[in-house]
Parts: C-alpha cells; structure tokens; sequence
C-alpha cells in the first residue's frame, strides 16, 4: 500500500462524519440528490466523510447509485 | 400557505406503502411485485460482487441473490413504518437489498479464511514507510504510528483498526466473527483514529484534519 493510502486508512477522514446507521438511513435521500446534480453533501452533513472512513459504506453507496442511475438511463 | 402539489414520485411512494398495507390479494400483489424488485437488485449486487466468488457457480450466485432478496424483503416490511418518503420508494427499497446482498458476498468470500494477524500488518506498515521515498520523517511517523497502535489503543479498538484499516478485513465479516455489528464497529475504528491523530499531533506530527464534534 502506497503511503498516504495507509494513512488515510489508518487515520480516518479527520473530520464529523455520520455514523454507519445514520449512513444507511439518509442513503437513498443522499444518491437521488447527487443524481439530481444537488448540494447533496451541503443537504446531508457528514456523509461525505463518512463514506471516506467506512469501505463497506461506499461500496453500498456506489451499488445503489449506480443502480438506479442505470434504471433512469 | 398552500401545500405543495404532490409530484409522480409522491404518488407512487404513496401507492406502494398503501397497497403494501391494504390486506388480501392487493396487499399479496404488491408483496410479490416488491420482491421482484429486491430480487433484481441483489443480482445486480452479486454480479457487480462476482470476481470476489470466484470458486462459486452461477447457481450458487443465485442462491445468494434469492436469500438476499428473501431477507430484504422482510426488513422493508418491518421497516414500512419508517419511510418518510424524501426519496422514492423504490430507491429506499433497493438500499435493504444490496445491503443484504453485499454482506452476504462478504461474508461467503471469507468463509473458511482466517482473519490476518497484527504481524500482517506490521509489514504493510513498514513498506509503506520505507517505500515513501520521502527519508527519515515518514520513517519516524510510521514508528511512532505502529507505537500508539500498540500501546495507546484499547484491545478492542487495535483489534478494529489492525483487521479493517490495515488488513483490509471486510467490517461485516469481522462482526460476524465478533458477534458485533457492523455500526458497533465503525465506532471503535472511529474513535481509534481520533485517538491516534490526537496522539501524533501531540508528538508533533502534521497529519491535518481534526475533529470537534460528531
């Protein structure tokens, strides 16, 4: 692993962040936002940060993004 | 002041959540219709998923799909009450679905995989310091690093960080092996980082950042 991917691994975002649970309840809300073209990190505090801190998260964030920007293709 | 005029969406999130509630064959409809849509999701998550189950069959990825599909199912309808309707219902069904779907792959991939050991990840720690190219200053961040992971973390915070942050183990497969939850652990790797930048900027490493609230 090349060094600042470690650090950023090991050290986190660095700055407020949801938590998982809140993560998944403002999912859906946050992906139609950013599919929109919103404010979507303005309008969902901390989820940007978070989905830096937690790989499960934005691996759940891109499937359910992609998805759904699929269906409306 | 006058409401405002319900959009397409609106409607249809409506028309789900009422004909999920209406009882007999309209109620069953809508059940089965919302299956399929939680079953086309969570094969879409398994085919995404695919090259992480190399050693499984295309049967066996619809199995997965299928109990995926069977479990999302269930935790949408218990979860009904808790739809607020700020996006459509169909985006906040699918979310359950690739949620089971992908935890499912996770934990089928590591099935029979011993989590890696702090050793493991020492290693990983070492070459990225050595390999910098940027001399003795990366080489005294990555010592002192090692040095508050081992000593200035709870057990169960260095146990977190070293398997998901380091050696790269799936949360959700380390809570099943811990009888933890994903969302329980997040929260000692959240605070193991905030006590190891807090630590290193004390020692008068720059690492930016910071946090004041959550």
């Amino acid at each position: 692993m090349k060094r600042d991917d470690v650090l950023g691994r090991v050290l986190g975002p660095g700055a407020p962040e949801l938590s998982c649970e809140q993560c998944f309840e403002e999912l859906d809300r946050y992906v139609e936002l950013e599919l929109a073209g919103e404010a979507a990190d303005e309008r969902v505090p901390g989820m940007r940060a978070h989905l830096e801190g937690c790989p499960a998260c934005a691996e759940d964030f891109r499937s359910l993004r992609d998805l759904v920007a699929a269906e409306r293709d | 002041m006058t409401p405002p005029t319900p959009t397409p969406a609106d409607s249809a999130a409506r028309d789900w959540v009422e004909q999920l509630r209406a009882g007999g064959a309209r109620e069953q409809a809508a059940v089965e219709e919302l299956h399929a849509l939680l079953l086309k999701a969570a094969r879409f998550e398994v085919a995404r998923r695919g090259a992480e189950l190399p050693h499984l069959r295309g049967g066996d990825h619809e199995d997965l799909a299928q109990q995926a599909a069977d479990d999302a199912l269930l935790a949408v309808l218990r979860k009904l009450d808790d739809f607020r309707g700020e996006s459509r219902f169909t985006t906040w069904a699918y979310k359950f679905a690739l949620l089971e779907a992908a935890v499912k792959v996770r934990r089928r991939a590591w099935q029979g995989r011993e989590v890696p050991l702090a050793d493991e990840a020492w290693a990983a720690l070492a070459d990225s310091g050595a390999g910098a190219g940027q001399g003795a200053e990366d080489a005294e961040l990555f010592a002192a690093l090692r040095e508050e992971i081992e000593c200035g973390l709870t057990p169960r915070q260095r146990e977190v960080l070293v398997a998901v942050a380091l050696n790269g183990v799936p949360i959700d497969v380390l809570a099943e092996r811990l009888g933890s939850t994903r969302g329980a652990l997040y929260k000692n790797l959240h605070d193991a980082r905030r006590r190891l930048r807090e630590a290193l900027a004390s020692r008068g490493f720059p690492i930016g950042g910071g946090e004041e609230e959550r």
